[in-house]
């Protein structure tokens, strides 16, 4: 190790600083909402509650968790999550395999088809015009069915199939097995990876949508947690949150005066992120090579 | 069945070649990719044909059938609009301002991170720097106007107690914050994301290159210049060349979640929310299909245009 001059030593100085501050400023937030959430509202209204709790309460928590709009949203959003990921990634690495295979005809129609897509689309107007005309608004469908396909994790598995050694798929063949067959039995079972992380981006996604939604979805009871949690954070005043609420946590509440909108919608969006955190390991241990075969296309 | 077999012997060898029968004779593949397709051709090609409502007078009872052309008509309109010049320049200037400091902040990241020795150090900083990239934007809308809020916001406190400021500041309702409030929150968001690619670049560098310079007597500081730098140049200009195709994308969910108060939107009005307004909630459909026509087809450009210009430097998108 060559010992470091003076400027260098002062670079390293700095550069800790530096990240040390991003590793606060980018936690900080997180914590403080956590804390306002377990904090009483009229306490935090008062002002001063930044890193730990100063009144603690499980009040605003008690508040969310007998909203039934909200764990209603909590359902939609578990449920299109599940659905949409498993769903999509099944028809997109079968759909991957199939564009491995030399021999498909017109493939490079097939790929050219997929490529323009990626930097030419209709836009939000004339896509808004298709979800209507196929008759999905307000449809639990409207969040599986046009996400079906992603090109982008299309062409990462195509990269990925087509790195596995060829000799299994020909012996395989030998056997009697169909291209069906072996994409089940011998590539799926090889793909753990990246099916992993295309899984997990796949799922976030699904999870964090809620633009779309606040346009397809009318219906109350099909909106997912994200477009829910919008509704309140956009509704400033109390008493319009309130009667957001249904009548049985509205009977809580008046009970609980403490309860204010700045605690209540801390401990929503605390509820909106917890799923996140806890696929957050297995997320970091995949994602690295996600984004490195991602980029590798490009 | 004689007929038969003789019929088949008759098909000459070079006749089984026909498209149509290796068609057929590949169902099963085939089978694999069109359901896709179908549905790409769905959900993204026929909102390309939608767009032909741009040149439209569409009209919903009609339908695009039955709906008048009226030509540049919608464009004109745009471009004639007391909101044209506002939008375009809101945009160039979002952009150009997330472009200056949200593209090279993950470079430099990355250029930290790779000095820091301390592998503990390192990994809290990564972990915690990615984060936020997985949370959707209304969360991180809500940690920003929960910081930002007169009512006890931490950034208020922050500032009272450093006596910058005697009265706690409505940052989210005063115009001349809101790029600031807006290009911040998106550095925030995806600064350690964005690093994890320049990183593996980082690691690519040969070692040996560094023990030569340590030889020579160069500092760390001047070997991030003159080693480091140049050799993560090739990743840095395809995603230059991304970034500049998507220059008109100023932000949607960013500006739609953040400028809340109508005061902003002389400021916070960008294509993408403004086809929003106009489109989803005046229902002006064919005005504002044209708006996001007259965006994608620049984009295209600008996106060809930074692809000729790397290629003469030797680093092509395509």
């Amino acid at each position: 190790m060559v010992r470091l001059g003076f400027g260098d030593r002062f670079m390293m100085i700095m550069i800790y600083i530096f990240l040390a501050f991003l590793a606060f400023v980018t936690f900080y937030p997180f914590w403080n909402a956590l804390v306002v959430s377990f904090n009483s509202g009229a306490d935090t209204s008062l002002g001063g509650v930044t890193f730990w709790p100063r009144d603690f309460t499980l009040e605003n928590y008690e508040i969310v968790f007998q909203d039934k709009r909200l764990l209603n949203g909590f359902g939609i959003s578990v449920a299109r999550t599940i659905v949409g990921t498993i769903t999509s990634i099944l028809v997109t690495s079968v759909f991957a395999y199939g564009m491995t295979k030399r021999e498909l005809m017109g493939r490079k129609y097939y790929m050219i088809m997929c490529i323009v897509t990626m930097y030419f689309g209709g836009g939000l107007i004339p896509s808004f015009m298709l979800i209507r005309g196929l008759g999905l608004m307000d449809s639990f469908w409207v969040f599986i069915i046009p996400g079906l396909v992603s090109v982008w994790n299309m062409i990462i598995f195509r990269t990925f199939f087509a790195g596995l050694p060829n000799g299994l798929e020909e012996s395989a063949k030998i056997d009697g097995a169909g291209n069906w067959g072996i994409f089940f039995k011998i590539i799926l079972p090889l793909s753990g990876p990246v099916i992993a992380t295309l899984s997990l981006f796949t799922a976030i996604s699904h999870w964090n949508e809620w633009f779309l939604p606040s346009i397809y979805i009318n219906k109350e009871d099909l909106l997912p947690i994200q477009t829910i949690l919008r509704q309140i954070l956009n509704s400033n005043i109390m008493s319009e949150q309130m009667s957001n609420l249904d009548s049985a946590s509205q009977a809580a509440l008046s009970r609980m005066q403490s309860v204010t909108t700045k605690s209540l919608s801390m401990a929503t969006m605390i509820v909106a992120t917890v799923p996140i955190i806890m696929v957050y390991p297995f997320v970091q241990k995949h994602f690295v090579k996600g984004v490195l075969v991602g980029s590798l296309k490009e | 069945m004689a007929q038969i077999s003789v019929e088949q012997k008759a098909v000459p060898k070079r006749k089984r070649d026909n498209g149509f029968l290796r068609f057929f004779k590949q169902w099963d593949i085939q089978l694999m990719v069109l359901p896709a397709l179908a549905l790409i051709f769905v959900f993204s090609y026929i909102p390309m044909y939608g767009i032909l409502m741009a040149f439209q007078d569409f009209n919903i009872f009609k339908g695009m059938g039955g709906s008048p052309f009226v030509g540049m008509k919608h464009f004109q309109m745009f471009f004639e609009s007391p909101e044209f010049m506002n939008v375009m320049r809101n945009t160039i200037v979002i952009s150009l301002l997330k472009f200056a400091i949200g593209f090279p902040a993950p470079i430099l990241l990355a250029l930290m991170l790779n000095e820091v020795r301390h592998m503990f150090f390192k990994r809290l900083v990564q972990t915690v720097s990615y984060l936020p990239h997985f949370l959707s934007w209304v969360i991180v809308s809500g940690f920003v106007v929960s910081l930002l809020s007169t009512d006890n916001g931490s950034v208020n406190i922050l500032m009272e107690k450093m006596n910058l400021i005697k009265e706690p500041i409505n940052f989210l309702s005063l115009p001349e914050y809101f790029w600031g409030i807006l290009v911040t929150t998106g550095v925030w968001k995806e600064i350690g994301f964005s690093s994890i690619v320049y990183l593996a670049a980082v690691a690519g560098v040969d070692p040996h290159m560094y023990e030569a310079a340590d030889m020579d007597g160069a500092s760390k500081f001047r070997q991030i210049f003159t080693i480091t730098l140049p050799s993560i140049m090739p990743v840095v200009i395809i995603f230059m060349i991304l970034a500049i195709g998507n220059l008109l994308t100023a932000g949607f969910e960013d500006i739609l979640l953040l400028a809340k108060n109508p005061v902003l939107r002389g400021v916070s009005d960008v294509i993408d929310t403004y086809v929003y307004r106009i489109g989803i909630e005046n229902s002006r459909f064919s005005y504002a299909t044209a708006v996001g026509l007259f965006k994608a087809v620049i984009s295209v450009m600008l996106l060809t245009i930074a692809n000729v210009i790397a290629r003469r430097s030797g680093n092509s998108l395509w």
